[in-house]
């Protein structure tokens, strides 16, 4: 199993952990993977409302280098996964649209014929490793926290572009996984809605609404940390969390809750340090949910 | 086959089941849609339930409500579409509107906000003796916005507007669009000023609810996305989101990938004091915790072949 491993911005930059994460968890299960350092930004959903095709030939000059490669393209963004299978999905209907997009991309000795794959991690661990086989390498048993999933728009809709008709079971994969480290799992109404990260630089009154909503029903779910595999949706949920918490909660009071990547939620299962998965580096302090993980984890039962 | 719907009921004159789920179970036809099942309760189990219904062929746009918790139209989805080996399908009125009662949404607030638009035509210039003619041409990229029934699907499970009844929501704005690019209307650009102010395009989240629970296919987030442009290209540059793309479209093109640094900064507006202080803390903190981006952005080796692509493909638009 080897991938064309796209970490996108956030990843390397107001992210690191992320990176730190997937790497550690990748290793552990012995997945190869390659990373991608002459793909451009996939647009992220703001270049597409500029120019469509311009971002449309962005992407599929990515996909173009993967094909080249013969790999998967691995993702650790919900909103890079989102953009990309739209993208293809696009240019995939329209065999005309594609066509003038590679006479674009030809110049770089580029044409793409349509067969890269595109897979957020989470879909990789749950599809092609398997929950059963994953749950082979977890050591630590965590079900001593309790925690709420949030998935990112991107992961979600548009449902034809994301693969849904064929796997419907990806609506919920996140909450197997939950269940599968033996977390307490807490659903909320808010896990599938919108962080408020895109509105972030434009209207803060309102994103800043969105994340002391889904953080505060989170908490009061009983939640002790919340996984996202979107790292736009970490920045909001836990950059801007005390800000919104504080500002639109009845009590005016923080919430302080954790809010976790994916990656680092399979790699504290899989009995890794919480420093070599970058809890240290979290705007909402992780102390007290790794000291329970510390004290209280028990060691998986084979 | 046996299905099972719950109800969510809203009747503050039934106390015993207000703002509860009720639940019932019968046999059905396995090709019964969900508006059958509630028929079939209100006329041979429980005549007190409220459903708003017309047509019964997705064309009327009456019977808008959360299916599973999505807003669907009841007539449009089969109890197999949304039920897997006879699990209860739960029903709700839709939201971001009061409920009436029961299955039955005020709708005040969505029409309130499509006539917001003006969503009629505003022609210019000497009125012609006959039609005001448009090509086919001109139009049938019109087709699909014109679709919409003005079910509310859209406006129900707007994430938006949900924390904030002063944000237009998608219906309105795909029916703005679909007069700001009618080749008819003459009033574009006055159009564009009023969507570019506070509770209009920009305010979007782009979280893609309204296009997955369209039922007719009028993609209203696309149409917002093309307001957008339209905006810009109108010249209507001095606001935050037009800042954002802006940026975001500068960075891509000079180093290959965002540069998230400056596009906080210049989305802020370099000349808005308060709001570069008030993003001062979240940067200190970033930077204390060893996670502040590189203000000079990242670069990857291929940034040229990049800058490339943007001048080719822009070059093409012009």
């Amino acid at each position: 199993m080897k991938y064309a491993w796209w970490p996108g911005c956030v990843a390397r930059g107001a992210t690191p952990e992320l990176y730190t994460s997937t790497v550690a968890v990748l290793k552990r299960l012995n997945i190869e993977f390659e990373e991608m350092h002459d793909f451009s930004c996939t647009g992220a959903g703001v270049l597409q409302e500029r120019n469509l095709k311009l971002a449309d030939t962005l992407n599929v000059r990515n996909f173009a280098i993967a094909e080249k490669l013969g790999l998967p393209i691995m993702t650790v963004c919900s909103t890079c996964q989102g953009v990309m299978a739209q993208a293809h999905y696009r240019v995939m209907k329209d065999p005309a649209y594609l066509k003038e997009i590679n006479g674009v991309i030809a110049e770089e000795g580029l044409e793409y014929k349509g067969t890269t794959v595109i897979k957020h991690l989470l879909w990789i661990l749950t599809e092609e490793v398997g929950v059963d086989e994953l749950k082979k390498h977890f050591t630590r048993n965590l079900s001593c926290i309790s925690v709420a999933p949030f998935y990112g728009c991107y992961l979600l809709r548009p449902t034809n572009a994301l693969g849904y008709d064929e796997k419907p079971e990806r609506e919920a994969e996140l909450d197997r996984v939950i269940e599968a480290t033996g977390a307490r799992f807490i659903d909320f109404a808010g896990k599938k809605k919108c962080c408020g990260f895109p509105i972030l630089l434009i209207n803060q009154q309102n994103s800043l609404k969105m994340v002391a909503n889904h953080t505060g029903a989170a908490k009061d779910g009983g939640a002790d940390a919340m996984v996202t595999p979107c790292p736009l949706c970490h920045l909001n949920l836990d950059g801007y969390q005390d800000k919104a918490t504080k500002r639109n909660r009845p009590d005016h009071q923080k919430v302080s809750l954790p809010i976790i990547h994916f990656p680092q939620l399979v790699g504290l299962a899989m009995g890794i340090e919480p420093e070599d998965l970058g809890f240290q580096k979290h705007m909402v302090s992780t102390k007290d949910l790794l000291a329970t993980v510390r004290s209280k984890a028990t060691p998986v039962a084979r | 086959m046996q299905a099972t719907v719950r109800v969510k009921r809203h009747n503050q004159e039934l106390p015993a089941t207000h703002g509860k789920f009720q639940e019932f179970s019968f046999d059905v036809p396995a090709n019964t849609t969900v508006l059958d099942a509630l028929i079939k309760i209100r006329e041979e189990i429980d005549g007190t339930l409220a459903v708003r219904c017309s047509c019964r062929a997705s064309i009327c746009g009456s019977c808008g409500m959360r299916v599973n918790g999505q807003a669907r139209l009841a007539c449009k989805t089969k109890i197999t579409d949304v039920s897997k080996d006879g699990a209860p399908v739960t029903v709700e009125p839709m939201g971001n509107m009061p409920v009436i009662k029961d299955l039955v949404t005020d709708m005040t607030l969505f029409w309130d906000k499509v006539r917001q638009v003006e969503p009629y035509l505003q022609p210019s210039g000497p009125e012609p003796k006959g039609e005001y003619i448009a090509s086919d041409e001109s139009m049938t990229h019109l087709v699909g916005v014109m679709n919409c029934i003005m079910c509310g699907a859209c406006v129900s499970d707007c994430t938006a507007l949900e924390v904030d009844k002063n944000f237009i929501a998608p219906a309105a704005l795909a029916k703005a669009y679909r007069f700001v690019a009618d080749p008819r209307d003459g009033a574009a650009k006055q159009r564009l000023a009023k969507l570019n102010e506070y509770g209009g395009v920009w305010d979007c989240t782009r979280c893609y609810y309204c296009v997955e629970v369209c039922p007719k296919d009028v993609a209203p987030m696309d149409r917002i996305m093309k307001l957008r442009d339209l905006a810009m290209e109108a010249g209507y540059n001095n606001t935050p989101g037009s800042r954002h793309t802006r940026s975001f479209a500068r960075s891509v093109k000079k180093g290959g990938l965002l540069n998230e640094t400056m596009l906080a900064v210049e989305s802020t507006g370099l000349f808005n004091i308060p709001g570069q202080l008030a993003q001062a803390p979240i940067g200190i903190k970033s930077f204390i915790k060893g996670k502040l981006p590189n203000p000079l952005g990242h670069k990857i080796p291929a940034r040229k072949r990049i800058k490339r692509v943007f001048e080719k493909v822009e070059a093409e638009r012009k």
